[in-house]
């Protein structure tokens, strides 16, 4: 039961890809819609390494620009240092990047945690702010890096890439958080004291949140370098942690459905409303106030939207591990 | 009595001050391994911040806690639950927004050994150890009479099934010993009878000691066989239920006339 729901999940995903790419191709998606696509994609990834943090593990995070912005620039150091180009060798080098950007921004995550966590609510949110921040300026000032005039690049990550990561991100953190470590995370956001009493090290599991959802940021940032051929430190400002905190609590903090569906209602209006600019943000406050009355706990709360397959007996609240 | 190689727990001079008030006043107490002993006395004695000090959420002002030859004071309390020292909270604290079933899964956590990235991968040891949680929490929900309240939300438990949960769930770290805090409370009289028996059976099936704080007189004096009372801060006496019940200390301090 477990292989046929996941071969099913695997064919619809591998279906809507071929459509799109066959749409694509025959030039019935337009770039601008495909370029959408592919940010989707990007702020699905960080919206869901955010809910890891704030959403499931309960630990208010506005910096998560920070750690795009790290993934982003040390993906884009290593394709800069080693000159690729297009070719053969690319088949090594991106994921070679892409990781190393995971990988130094998931490091900078534990860095943050390790000193930060001890904070709470309001005192780590400010915090996370300053990391933004700081980041932010040591690039804006660092000129190996390209300074304020930003890191030129090649494209060379497109929507079939950014697609298909983003379905392994959504996948790694849903298996993450239905499991005994996810479960820990969630423990530590429902009641830190009885967490700790109950055995759990709830520092072990807040850095470990961090470092992951920082990894995931540090992904899509390396997306991001790779295929808006541009990188500047201020795309990584203060307002993009802001935006997808927005995604996170849109869709519900502690449901990976309600990110994914936040991301995407969040980024099509960005872009749709990208000929209005002055009334775009009025539009957005509008949204936002209006889903405070009416779904003060985001669109899908912390439920998750479902497929209607079995449940098994001893199926609890996303406990899929017993056949779904 | 003095001396013993292992003593169970043994507590020293333990004394707690918050900035300035002193809550507990150099505390001593010795526990027997499979004992069942009581601790009362009158509301801001102190009962509730000896269970926080011994269960690590406090680091006391001064003295000693010694668990089964091992100091515990000073260990982070996730540390001291992994020793084998669980409890209750007065005021509930359960995982409100999550079901039954994942509160008692969340305490065998410290149980499992496999890795967050084979979880994350899925790997066999994900779905073993996940199976060996699933079957533990299981049972125990069983011997609470919860089974059919597995996947409702914690918080939507009548208040004396909360209290039920608590118990299970802090018997799901599989605890050597077991402290609980005021247990009865907000509980009728049949369903104080009823843990009683459960108190007992617990004991004896898990060969568990128990150290509780209770008000409701009838289940200290029924089953516990010693009782410390605290007055103050500071132990008054301790002795056997019927001698802490005729000892006209106690009396004036917390029973009241009546009580006799």
């Amino acid at each position: 039961m477990r292989w046929e729901k996941n071969l099913i999940l695997l064919a619809a995903a591998g279906v809507f890809f071929v459509l799109t790419s066959i749409l694509a191709g025959r030039g019935l998606i337009s770039r601008f819609v495909l370029l959408t696509m592919t940010q989707v994609c990007i702020y699905i990834i960080l919206a869901l390494g955010l809910n890891l943090i704030t959403g499931f593990t309960g630990q208010l995070s506005i910096g998560h620009a920070g750690f795009m912005s790290i993934g982003a620039y040390g993906a884009g150091f290593i394709m800069k240092t080693f000159d690729v180009q297009a070719g053969p060798t690319l088949i090594f080098f991106i994921p070679f990047a892409l990781i190393f950007g995971v990988l130094v921004a998931a490091a900078f995550g534990v860095l943050l945690g390790l000193p930060t966590l001890r904070l709470r609510g309001d005192y780590l949110a400010i915090a996370t702010i300053g990391f933004g921040e700081i980041v932010r300026i040591v690039l804006l000032n660092t000129k190996a890096l390209g300074g304020a005039s930003g890191m030129p690049l090649k494209q060379f990550v497109g929507w079939g890439a950014a697609y298909w990561l983003m379905l392994l991100s959504v996948v790694l953190i849903y298996n993450f958080v239905n499991s005994s470590h996810g479960r820990a995370c969630i423990a530590i956001r429902e009641n830190e004291i009885a967490a700790e009493t109950m055995g759990i090290n709830t520092t072990k599991y807040k850095v470990m949140a961090f470092a992951i959802g920082a990894g995931l940021a540090g992904l899509a940032g390396g997306i991001y370098a790779n295929h808006m051929y541009m990188i500047q430190p201020s795309t990584f400002n203060f307002l993009k942690s802001f935006e997808i905190l927005v995604m996170v609590v849109l869709g519900g903090l502690g449901s990976i459905t309600g990110c994914i569906l936040g991301a995407i209602v969040m980024t099509v209006m960005n872009n749709a409303l990208g000929i209005f600019p002055e009334i775009r943000m009025i539009i957005v406050s509008v949204l936002l106030v209006t889903m405070m009355i009416f779904r003060p706990n985001g669109l899908m709360g912390t439920t998750e939207l479902r497929l209607p397959f079995r449940r098994g007996p001893f199926g609890t609240k996303g406990d899929m591990t017993n056949g779904g | 009595m003095a001396a013993e190689t292992k003593q169970f727990l043994r507590v020293e001079n333990l004394s707690q001050s918050f900035s300035g008030l002193k809550a507990v006043t150099n505390f001593s107490m010795q526990m027997e391994e499979g004992e069942l002993v009581g601790l009362i006395g009158p509301n801001g004695a102190g009962k509730t911040t000896i269970f926080n000090l011994l269960s690590g959420i406090y680091t006391p002002t001064a003295g000693t806690i010694i668990f089964r030859g091992e100091k515990l004071n000073g260990l982070p309390t996730y540390k001291v639950a992994q020793r084998g020292l669980a409890r209750t909270f007065q005021n509930i604290r359960l995982f409100a927004d999550l079901s039954v079933a994942d509160n008692v899964k969340i305490a065998y956590h410290q149980h499992v050994t496999h890795t967050a990235l084979s979880s994350m991968l899925r790997l066999p040891g994900h779905y073993k150890n996940e199976k060996i949680m699933r079957d533990k929490a299981l049972e125990l929900l069983k011997v609470f009479q919860l089974e059919d309240k597995a996947a409702e939300q914690a918080k939507n438990l009548p208040y004396g099934q909360q209290r039920r949960l608590e118990i299970a769930r802090a018997m799901a770290t599989e605890p050597k010993l077991l402290l609980l805090d005021e247990p009865a409370a907000g509980m009728n009289p049949q369903e104080t009878r009823e843990l009683m028996e459960l108190i007992r059976w617990l004991r004896e099936t898990y060969a568990l000691t128990i150290l509780l704080i209770e008000h409701d007189m009838s289940l200290v004096m029924g089953v516990c066989e010693r009782v410390y009372v605290l007055e103050y801060g500071m132990l008054l006496t301790v002795g056997t239920p019927d001698e802490v019940r005729s000892d006209q200390r106690v009396i004036d301090a917390y029973l009241g006339e009546e009580a006799q």
